[in-house]
């Protein structure tokens, strides 16, 4: 009688743990993916899990991850943007213009970025919060524009020769790292500080979440929204002077389709295209993901032209996952 | 003595594009008192409600708060003057926690930006205590039942300490135990001074709760009245503006042969073993609580799920039916209890909605026959008295009665004989409800067979020639009209007896 107890307290206790494995599984799906990839291409790639290869690749996912962080808030409130590639062209240009040795000290060509990525989501925030167009279409338009624009600006040339300075800022180590990964985790830290302790943060959600609640709770939705365009305005501003130093020339080619890729490591971290769900761990894991599959692969000479068809296929792939464990 | 308004509405219009809503209505709410707003659907309440929530703004008229003219623009206006509404339509944001959303846009922050978690949910966990209301603070939305997720919207109602709160249909969802205990939250709100706009389909509690009535007709201003000068008949008068004779006009009808006969239906989890049969010309009424798994037999019987035992015969042939087109294609129907989510396609006109079940019937290779189509919508339009300005209005603008009659027509279009009617007088006014109750009957008589869930007791006897009752899964009693009454069928759907 009491071995019987005995026995099937040990096999609540098994299915308890089995439970929460499962649990645990299905929350963090993503990073045991991430995980996984990791393993595998540690062992049958002796080269990749050196930290010279490792540093490589979270600086060469910096730019993405950081674009990814205001498209993380502006896809929570069931919003897009497609102009974040065209902002930092236009910030590189007008960036590079003011970084010039011997010009101005290094504050001038920085602000003068950010300044002009929060310029360019600042319209798009004002244009979607207020008269009511598709996100999809304003930023669509704001693309097209935005490269246009840096095209005029620069002549169609590239702009080069800058301070000593401002190479630092996207060449330059501290204690041995790069410094762009400081400035990533910068941002990343301060994304998931707005998006989970402050209220705009909770004012965002519920817009994605449930616009109609979010209203008629108060909350004011159009200066949430022209909040968030904002942000990823920024975002693109601090990515395009990073960019602007990292290539040592301001290009009104720069940043051609990472809007793409920022908005995969997005959606592949978790957050959901129709709003209210997501967060700024899980679109860092998102980018490194892909980072490490265009590591892994160039590792393994894969060639360029199938590493584009294995990208869109985990990109589709992970989302397929998600859904089904949803289900 | 004067008396003391805490809200004066005077003379408010509001048209919409083909709808003049309200036209001057005026409403006055006394201090300290619960005011019932009555009025068929579409008489114009949830407009009114909705100006004095900041949600729409009148074309004319006045409103004052304590005497004060105010003007509503957006929603954080109202609650700023202190005026907070239970909505209608649940607004909870189901991916935040109970407590982010009684907080929401006002939660409690540590030097000025950072959210203090651990107030937020200590102070919703004293205001639910208060409230003798037993869910926890940090639960998600989406993990409460539909009851639950109501008593989280009166306790954020009332978090906002306003002095006029406005009720539309707080008890839709929840239990005669959980109405006891608003019942006592809404007494207790009254001596502290607050007002209570009230509004509700369900008479007993109109009259149990109220100081005053006001009854709205089409958009207009009928009355205002104290509750114990009116009688449920003389309130009844006055919403329908006509004496209501028989509600149920149930027809006696031959009943023929059996069309639809289901043996051993189960479905892991939902229910089991159900066998019924249904006849020609008869109505089939299902009682039970919500949950009892009434609406997962008919969702099983026309293809939506698949069933894990049982067989269906139909016109005494076995059929298997696998989705909703098989269903279709064998003359069911089903007119789902949901009908903003599952029935209708709300921006579409009352034509294309009403054609969107028959398109094969109504179009010839790849074209529509428009004329066709307009004949026989209209002539829909005119059977079932369909209040719309002319076919082509979207669905969205049309009353709920309306609505629940578009889709109606929609299934008469297939020339379905079978109909499953899912609560098919939910959210509608009495005058539609008695001429839906009319054309039911009408279909029965016509030869066609129909089973009718439905939650409203009067409904299941008033229109019934047969009564299944299921509780929690099984079918626990049948009743023929005659032997049917209120006690048999509660004693069955609570799981009594049976």
């Amino acid at each position: 009688m009491q071995a019987a107890n005995a026995e099937a307290g040990a096999e609540k206790k098994s299915r308890f743990g089995m439970r929460m494995f499962l649990d645990i599984l299905n929350r963090y799906t993503i990073f045991f993916i991430l995980l996984a990839m990791v393993i595998i291409l540690s062992i049958i790639e002796p080269n990749f899990l050196t930290s010279t290869n490792l540093l490589n690749i979270v600086r060469q996912i910096t730019l993405i991850a950081i674009l990814g962080f205001g498209l993380t808030m502006i896809i929570i409130t069931a919003g897009i943007d497609l102009s974040p590639g065209s902002a930092v062209a236009l910030v590189s240009v007008a960036t590079a213009m003011f970084a010039h040795p011997g010009d101005y000290p290094l504050f001038v060509p920085i602000l003068v970025g950010l300044a002009v990525g929060a310029a360019v989501g600042l319209v798009n925030g004002a244009i979607i919060s207020n008269i009511k167009i598709p996100a999809f279409i304003v930023t669509l338009g704001m693309m097209i524009t935005a490269r246009g624009l840096a095209y005029i600006v620069s002549n169609g040339r590239p702009i080069s020769n800058f301070s000593q300075e401002f190479y630092f800022l996207g060449r330059g180590y501290l204690f041995g790292i790069p410094f762009m990964i400081f400035v990533l985790i910068f941002f990343a830290i301060l994304s998931h500080i707005i998006l989970r302790h402050t209220r705009i943060g909770k004012n965002i959600y519920a817009i994605g979440g449930n616009e109609q609640a979010a209203v008629v709770s108060g909350i004011n939705v159009k200066r949430t929204l022209l909040f968030v365009y904002m942000y990823g305005g920024l975002m693109a501003g601090v990515a395009g002077v990073l960019l602007t130093s990292r290539l040592t020339a301001g290009q009104p080619t720069a940043g051609d389709g990472y809007e793409l890729d920022a908005i995969a490591a997005v959606v592949i971290g978790g957050t959901s295209l129709m709003g209210g769900v997501g967060t700024i761990g899980g679109t860092i894991i998102g980018a490194l993901i892909i980072g490490v599959l265009n590591n892994g692969m160039d590792l393994l000479h894969v060639s360029g032209y199938w590493q584009q068809v294995f990208k869109g296929i985990i990109i589709v792939g992970a989302i397929v996952l998600d859904k089904i464990k949803n289900k | 003595m004067k008396v003391h308004y805490a809200l004066e509405m005077e003379n408010i219009s509001k048209s919409f594009p083909g709808v003049q809503a309200l036209k001057g209505v005026t409403l006055k709410v006394r201090k300290g008192s619960v005011h019932a707003l009555m009025g068929e659907n579409g008489a114009g309440k949830s407009t009114l409600m909705k100006i004095l929530g900041g949600l729409y703004q009148p074309d004319a008229g006045v409103i004052r708060i304590n005497g004060r003219e105010v003007s509503f623009m957006k929603p954080a206006d109202s609650l700023k003057h202190g005026v907070s509404m239970i909505h209608q339509e649940l607004s909870s944001v189901l991916e935040m926690t109970v407590a982010e959303n009684i907080f929401l846009g006002r939660e409690p922050l540590r030097a000025g930006f950072w959210v203090n978690e651990k107030k937020l949910n200590e102070d919703t966990r004293r205001l639910l205590d208060s409230l003798e209301i037993a869910i926890d603070p940090k639960t998600k939305m989406k993990r409460l039942s539909i009851a639950q997720m109501q008593l989280v919207e009166i306790a954020k109602a009332i978090s906002y300490n306003s002095e006029i709160l406005i009720m539309d249909e707080p008890t839709s969802a929840i239990t005669d135990r959980e109405v006891e205990q608003l019942f006592r939250m809404i007494r207790s709100l009254k001596e502290k001074g607050v007002s209570i706009i009230y509004i509700s389909h369900k008479m007993d509690e109109i009259f149990e709760i109220s100081d005053d009535i006001t009854v709205l007709r089409d958009g207009q201003w009928i009355g205002t009245r104290p509750a114990s000068e009116l009688t449920k008949h003389d309130l009844i008068t006055m919403m329908v503006g006509r004496e209501l004779q028989d509600m149920f006009p149930k027809k006696a009808v031959e009943i023929g042969e059996t069309v639809l006969d289901v043996r051993n239906l189960s479905r892991r989890g939902r229910f089991s073993n159900v066998s019924f049969t249904l006849r020609r010309g008869e109505i089939l009424g299902i009682a039970g609580l919500m949950g009892a798994g009434r609406s997962e037999v008919m969702e099983t019987i026309f293809g939506l799920a698949r069933p894990d035992e049982g067989e269906i015969r139909i016109r005494g042939k076995k059929v298997d039916i696998r989705s909703p087109r098989d269903a279709k294609r064998l003359g069911l129907a089903f007119i789902t209890e949901d009908r903003k989510l599952t029935g209708l396609f709300l921006p579409h006109s009352v034509k294309d909605n009403m054609v969107a079940a028959s398109l094969h019937r109504f179009s010839r290779n790849l074209f529509m026959k428009e004329r066709e189509i307009r004949e026989a919508c209209q002539q829909q339009r005119e059977r079932l008295l369909i209040k719309t300005p002319n076919l082509n209005q979207a669905v969205k603008n049309l009353s709920g009665g309306n609505q629940q009659k578009v889709l109606f027509a929609k299934w008469l279009l297939t020339d379905a004989d079978i109909l499953i009617l899912d609560e098919p007088t939910r959210g509608v006014d009495v005058g539609a409800k008695s001429e839906i109750y009319g054309l039911m009957s009408e279909l029965a008589a016509s030869g066609k067979a129909i089973i009718m869930i439905s939650s409203e007791l009067p409904e299941i006897l008033g229109m019934s020639d047969r009564i299944l009752v299921m509780h929690e899964g099984k079918l626990t009693g049948e009743l023929t009209r005659e032997e049917a009454d209120q006690v048999k069928i509660m004693r069955y759907a609570t799981g009594m007896v049976g």
